[in-house]
């Protein structure tokens, strides 16, 4: 059959017609799914240290997160797993202290736990994928696909990752069933207790603090108490410098 | 040719030994293998998919379940009877199915199923929630 130039005209703008018409289409579908997942979610955490100093020796969070993760304690220090722990000050804020101020601070213990980064090092390196950060901001850690290479705990700025050198299970004393523990030659860390925020629960050591010196909330939230909490006092991230972007901070 | 009463009766001989297997199974009465001895659940009838599918695919299951936990964050199961479950070995399946020894151990011992050792770091025996969703 042989096109006419009214026969091709005609082709060309329906054809053009239909093509406007499925890019309308698709905008507007794009557009009303956008606005169901415009809610963004970035779980952070405020530590108040002054707060937390109260109490001497208080370590009601770490025993709770321990308990309740099946961390276990071992006697040696190399074979230490941590999720929660405390280190002195000097040695987590060098720079944020004066000469004067050194005799009080120096050795006041700083909480610590994984930083949840917004640019985490450890997934970066992690040849298997088995850490990723998820969209509410949650470093997260899959124990099934960890080869335990360790790379991730080289890339951890924060000494965040702990190695099970060891089967953990003989030194847990009660295991809690609702959590896994861990085999041997896997690294493991916080998880912000995301199984917790599942079922829209605080994390455990901002429940186990008596002091209310852990603020947990969500940091994409304008109004937030976590927000609010960052707008009227003075916070530290630790090691901003290296970029990573931690979701903890510290209330000076 | 004088051979061949010879050569007949050791054919004979030799296919009457060759064969002696089947008349071995012919003259004992045939035997059902026995089935594995797993224990189940004493309450509950159903489980969360069709017998036949949790017996041929119940791998396949967990390893969803996994990765939809870890991964996906989608922890409810909708059941293809429309009954929701906790996607949780320790707490939906032993929280019928009892303990893994009676039940998982006992099906892969008699098949010769090395499975991966969920128990390594997945609790046996939850006390006290058996029942829980």
């Amino acid at each position: 059959m042989k096109i006419t130039r009214k026969h091709f005209l005609q082709l060309s703008g329906v054809s053009l017609i239909a093509v406007i018409a499925k890019r309308l289409v698709r905008g507007t579908a794009k557009v009303s799914t956008s606005e169901g997942s415009a809610k963004k979610t970035r779980w952070g955490m405020a530590i108040d240290l002054q707060k937390c100093r109260q109490k001497e020796g208080c370590s009601r969070c770490i025993k709770a997160c321990h308990a309740a993760h099946n961390v276990p304690q071992f006697a040696d220090r190399a074979h230490e797993i941590k999720w929660v722990w405390k280190q002195p000050f000097e040695d987590v804020f060098p720079f944020a202290q004066t000469q004067y101020s050194r005799d009080v601070l120096a050795s006041a213990p700083v909480l610590l736990m994984c930083n949840h980064c917004d640019d985490p090092p450890c997934e970066d390196v992690c040849p298997v994928g088995a850490t990723w950060r998820r969209d509410d901001g949650i470093v997260m850690m899959d124990f099934h696909r960890c080869i335990g290479c360790r790379y991730c705990m080289a890339a951890c700025p924060y000494g965040s990752r702990s190695f099970n050198w060891q089967d953990p299970r003989p030194a847990l004393s009660v295991i809690n069933p609702d959590f896994p523990t861990r085999a041997k030659g896997v690294v493991e860390k916080c998880n912000f207790c995301e199984e917790r925020l599942a079922r829209k629960q605080v994390p455990l050591c901002v429940e186990a603090c008596d002091e209310k010196a852990l603020v947990f909330g969500d940091l994409e939230g304008a109004n937030s108490e976590i927000r609010k909490v960052l707008r009227s006092r003075f916070a530290l991230q630790r090691r901003p410098e290296l970029g990573s972007r931690p979701s903890v901070y510290y209330l000076i | 040719m004088n051979d061949r009463p010879f050569i007949a009766a050791g054919l004979i001989v030799f296919v009457a030994f060759v064969t002696t297997p089947i008349w071995h199974g012919a003259a004992a009465r045939s035997v059902a293998l026995a089935a594995p001895e797993v224990k189940l659940p004493a309450q509950e009838k159903q489980c969360v998919a069709p017998v036949n599918y949790m017996r041929a695919s119940h791998m396949q299951l967990l390893d969803e379940w996994r990765t939809d936990v870890v991964d996906a964050q989608k922890r409810q199961y909708v059941a293809y009877n429309g009954k929701v479950y906790d996607k949780s070995l320790t707490r939906t399946c032993l929280g019928c199915h009892g303990s893994r020894q009676d039940f998982c151990d006992r099906c892969h011992n008699y098949n010769g199923v090395a499975a991966l050792n969920c128990w390594q770091c997945h609790n046996d025996a939850p006390p006290g929630g058996r029942n829980a969703p």
